[in-house]
């Protein structure tokens, strides 16, 4: 039954997946830069960072985000289409959302 | 009908593609409800608003949550070598997790309801237990799968050759738990600088 | 068929149960029957809009009336909204895409045949719900897109909408992830996305945008029923919340709905025309990605609806020119489906009659679109009657009339007759014609200053406005008298219709190219697709001038040779559970209008135990990964 294979197009991501999951050593360590990260962002409560500090919070949960989709989630091992869906969805909220907010605030200055 | 992996079209999971479809959806949910909080953060109608955040208690549930993904992944990673009762042992480690994050929830919408932070009191109320309260929704749903994982793996429904269904509630688990970084960020450590 | 003969092998494995009556509809996950069951649904809901708005027309008809109760007409157009856009037009196209989508690409089934079922179920009981609004102190009367505040105020009774709709909604997302999963993982080899019938296409679109439009509308009903019912305060003034928020949340959701409306037609209409202009689609790959970048710049385009709200001067002008951008991949479709009949050998039968009427009546609601979005333009129209020509255009004139087009071009597949056409054709001039006389005057009426949503035609303004009014109400009856005969087409032709024979149009694409009606498998061997259009390339090769010369029966072995899978046809089992589940919404949605906490509670765990009987049920044929012989290995 082997007839999944024939489409040229789409077979690219085929036998992605299932290949080399990480071991339970490195997931880890992952899990412990997540946590180091988490105090990271706990401390800007704790310590003045001025002007730093919102871009800091941003940066670390970029990374944060980043970290456990490609890992725990498995985007860095499975089919690209996965994490495409994801940032698609993501991508959307996100420009939409802020030009809802944007016309708020356009509509507010005048 | 669900077919095997093998034999669809893109030599995916019907059901983990499903997950992922679903998934995507659900950033435009949450988004929604992060913005109505964004617009009305300063709306407080002379009630309560951020100062009434407990940084440090949020910040331990919020690690809780964020520990709970270790365990899912360990979880899928034990089934995925046929190890049941590690897996069983993980998810129920997982469940756990989430109900302590869940308790911690229930916890602080208390604290906040008497300290006069009504769901009625303001749009920023209304928003902020919107926002919170529907991603605590996810996460009792979540606790809920987790519950039916073990005990179908218990009376020997799941077997181990179904490693799908443990990663699929993996997914759902972790992007739970990804929106819970975006939103610790966003809710309650960003607006916290700003004052 | 040539095509079919060898495969007869796979029968004695099939699954024996084919039980017929009342339950057997109730717990089908037959992908075929869940269309079929949307279809009739969809009938009786159309039904009962059409009579709302004749009620409409009827207090309408002169001036200064008072036939029915402002009350009652305010729940009449709130109600005939909300049920012409989520209870016809939206499942009208989830009946064909249930229905035809597996038969298209060569599947079985749908990727997720109980979700399917489920879908259905919640349908039916989110129409069942908002209906029994009318006995429970009155109907939702805030018009379909719920402005708050007043939506939130309890002499609108919009609870019900809100929960209502979102009911319905949840209802579309299942079925937009079943679509995607389907159409992206199930096709049969060889079905390359650049092959697919532009149905699918469309299909595959229109699940795109119910997937990132459904959930923004959840979220507006969900602050707009707590706002209703536990006194949230989102969208208060008094505490500072914006309705505005509202709008923008509500036309998030309601600009994508739009297309989420028409795109079904007009795949519907791309099958039509090929097949009886008896020429490929024009400009296929163009009308792909035109429908793909439809549906892009749609999510887009939102605050058009909100010109005349409080959005500024920037925004206004960004949106006005996004809008009008929309009118180029619309152009383009329109266009192809000219060039698609132009030079064809070209049929007019019912459905194709119905496909040149969705173009030509579409594109001028379209241009009325593109005057809506001239901000001047605008704020002289809003909310007059031209805006409600304006959308009976592209919703009536466009996808009503594209679905229809479709019930006539497929009808034979799901009953084996055809229907009447010489009642067909009646049915289509007389459509056409009540069509016209409904709507068309309300352009002139509109810019005249007749305002919409209004119980009573004001009589300052003036006789000639009257007589338009007057015409659209005779119009409607016009549309009456048609409707019944289509009903009668559709109900006789189903015993005393012409028998069809598996190919009655000489058609294109590879549903027609399985039994008539299908069967339960839909395909004994799954065809190995090699060309878009693969039907008619197994039928007909080219001569040296582009003609087409039929292939005699048995010729194309070549094919036949190739199609793979026979052994093991594994069906999806009959199950109750969805139905049973989703029954639970019903208390849960009493519960969530009422504030009643015992019917929530009672609906929650209804609901969660549905769902555990739901996965712990026994399938006949084992686990999905586990049939047989998929053990660990695999992974
Ligand atoms: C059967 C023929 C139909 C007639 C006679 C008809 C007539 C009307 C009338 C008189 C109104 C009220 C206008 C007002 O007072 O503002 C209306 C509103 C509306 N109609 Fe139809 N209509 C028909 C079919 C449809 C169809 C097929 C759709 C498709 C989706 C549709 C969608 C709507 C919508 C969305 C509204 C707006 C409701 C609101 O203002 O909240 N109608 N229609
Ligand atoms: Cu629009």
């Amino acid at each position: 039954m082997s007839t999944s294979g024939t489409q040229a197009a789409d077979a690219v991501e085929h036998e992605a997946h299932g290949g080399h999951h990480p071991t339970p050593t490195e997931y880890v360590r992952i899990a412990l830069i997540l946590a180091v990260l988490t105090a990271l962002e706990v401390s800007t409560y704790y310590f003045d960072f001025g002007r730093a500090g919102i871009p800091l919070l941003i940066i670390l949960m970029v990374i944060k985000f980043i970290m456990v989709a490609g890992s725990f989630m498995h985007l860095r091992y499975d089919t690209k289409l996965f994490g495409r869906f994801m940032y698609t969805g993501l991508g959307f909220a996100i420009v939409l959302y802020t030009a809802t907010l944007l016309i708020f605030v356009v509509d507010a200055n005048q | 009908m669900t077919a095997v992996a093998h034999s669809t079209t893109m030599g995916l999971d019907n059901r983990k593609l499903g997950m992922w479809v679903f998934l995507a959806s659900e950033f435009l949910f949450f988004g929604a409800f992060m913005s109505a909080y964004l617009l009305y953060i300063d709306t407080t109608n002379r009630g309560p608003g951020i100062e009434i955040f407990d940084i440090p208690f949020t910040s331990v549930s919020s690690f809780v949550l964020l520990m709970s993904s270790l365990t899912m992944v360990l979880a899928h990673n034990s089934h995925l070598r046929g190890d049941m009762r590690r897996m069983r042992l993980w998810v129920l480690a997982t469940a756990g997790q989430g109900m302590v994050f869940l308790g911690g929830q229930v916890y602080e919408f208390t604290v906040f309801f008497r300290e006069g932070l009504d769901l009625t009191q303001s749009p920023f109320a209304s928003s902020f237990y919107f926002l919170a309260g529907f991603h605590g929704a996810h996460v009792a749903i979540g606790v809920l799968l987790l519950l039916g994982l073990y005990s179908l793996s218990l009376t020997g429904k799941i077997k181990p050759g179904q490693d799908v269904k443990t990663e699929i509630i993996g997914l759902y688990w972790h992007f739970v738990d990804i929106i819970w970084v975006i939103l610790f960020t966003v809710v309650y450590l960003i607006p916290e600088l700003r004052v | 068929m040539a095509t079919m003969t060898a495969a007869e092998t796979g029968q004695s494995r099939l699954r024996p149960s084919k039980p017929t009556g009342f339950l057997s509809w109730v717990a089908t996950t037959d992908h075929k029957r869940i269309g079929i069951l949307y279809f009739w649904t969809v009938l009786v809901f159309f039904f009962i809009g059409g009579v709302e708005s004749s009620l409409m027309r009827a207090q309408l008809a002169q001036a200064e009336l008072s036939l029915i109760t402002p009350e009652i007409y305010n729940q009449m157009f709130t109600m005939h909204g909300i049920t012409m856009v989520f209870l016809v037009v939206m499942p009208f196209a989830a009946a064909f895409f249930n229905y035809l989508l597996p038969l298209m690409i060569g599947a079985r089934d749908v990727a997720f045949p109980r979700l399917n079922a489920f879908s259905y179920w919640f349908y039916l009981f989110g129409g069942i719900f908002l209906y029994s609004s009318f006995f429970l102190g009155g109907a939702p009367n805030g018009s379909w897109v719920g402005y708050a505040p007043l939506s939130s105020d309890a002499v609108s009774n919009m609870a019900f909408y809100a929960v209502g709709l979102q009911i319905l909604g949840v209802s579309s997302l299942a079925s937009a992830v079943n679509f995607i999963v389907t159409i992206l993982n199930m096709r049969a080899p060889g079905m390359t996305f650049m092959r697919m019938p532009m149905m699918v296409w469309m299909a595959l679109t229109t699940s795109f945008l119910l997937l990132f439009a459904v959930p923004i509308i959840a979220v507006a009903l969900f602050m707009l029923q707590f706002d209703a019912v536990f006194d949230a305060q989102f969208f208060q003034p008094a505490s500072g919340g914006d309705p505005i928020l509202y709008q923008h949340l509500f036309w998030l959701f309601g600009h994508p709905e739009v297309y989420i409306m028409i795109l079904p037609a007009m795949g519907i209409v791309s099958e039509v025309m090929p097949t009886f202009s008896r020429k490929p689609l024009f400009g296929y790959a163009a009308m792909a990605f035109a429908g793909a970048a439809i549906g892009f710049i749609g999510f887009g385009v939102w605050a058009h609806h909100m010109f005349t709200s409080a959005i500024g001067p920037v925004p206004r002008a960004a949106f006005a020119v996004a809008t009008m951008f929309i009118a180029v991949p619309t152009g383009i479709k329109i266009f192809n489906w000219v060039f698609t009949m132009w030079g064809g050998r070209i049929r007019f039968t019912t459905a194709m009659l119905f496909s040149v009427g969705f173009v030509s009546m579409f594109t001028i609601g379209g241009l009325s679109g593109v005057v809506h979005s001239i901000v001047p333009h605008n704020a002289q129209q809003h909310d007059t009657y031209f805006v409600v020509a304006h959308f009976h255009y592209v919703l009536f004139g466009g996808a009503l009339f594209g679905l229809i087009s479709g019930v006539y071009y497929w009808y034979p597949k799901v009953t084996g007759r055809l229907m009447s056409e010489k009642l067909g054709k009646f049915h289509f001039w007389t459509w056409l014609l009540g069509f016209n006389l409904t709507f068309g005057p309300m352009h002139m009426s509109g810019l005249l200053g007749q305002p919409r949503r209004t119980s009573v035609l004001p009589g300052e303004l003036g006789t000639t406005v009257e007589t338009y009014n007057l015409l659209s109400s005779l119009g409607v009856i016009v549309l009456a008298v048609s409707a019944s005969v289509f009903l009668y087409n559709l109900l006789r032709s189903m015993k005393h219709g012409e028998a069809s024979g598996d190919d009655p149009w000489d058609a294109r694409t590879i549903e027609w190219m399985t039994a008539t009606p299908p069967k339960v498998h839909n395909f004994d061997v799954i065809p190995v697709i090699t060309a878009r259009d693969e039907f008619w390339h197994r039928k007909y090769a080219e001569s040296d001038q582009h003609i087409p010369v039929a292939v005699p029966v048995g010729a194309s072995v070549d094919h036949d040779e190739h199609d793979g899978d026979v052994g093991h046809i594994h069906m999806p089992d009959p199950s109750l559970w969805p139905a049973i589940h989703t029954l639970g919404v019903m208390p849960l949605g009493y519960g969530l209008v009422y504030a009643n906490w015992l019917l929530i509670g009672i609906g929650l765990v209804w609901m969660v135990a549905g769902v555990f009987g739901w996965i712990i049920e026994p399938l006949a044929e084992g686990d999905d990964d586990e049939p047989a012989l998929v053990g660990a290995a695999t992974h």
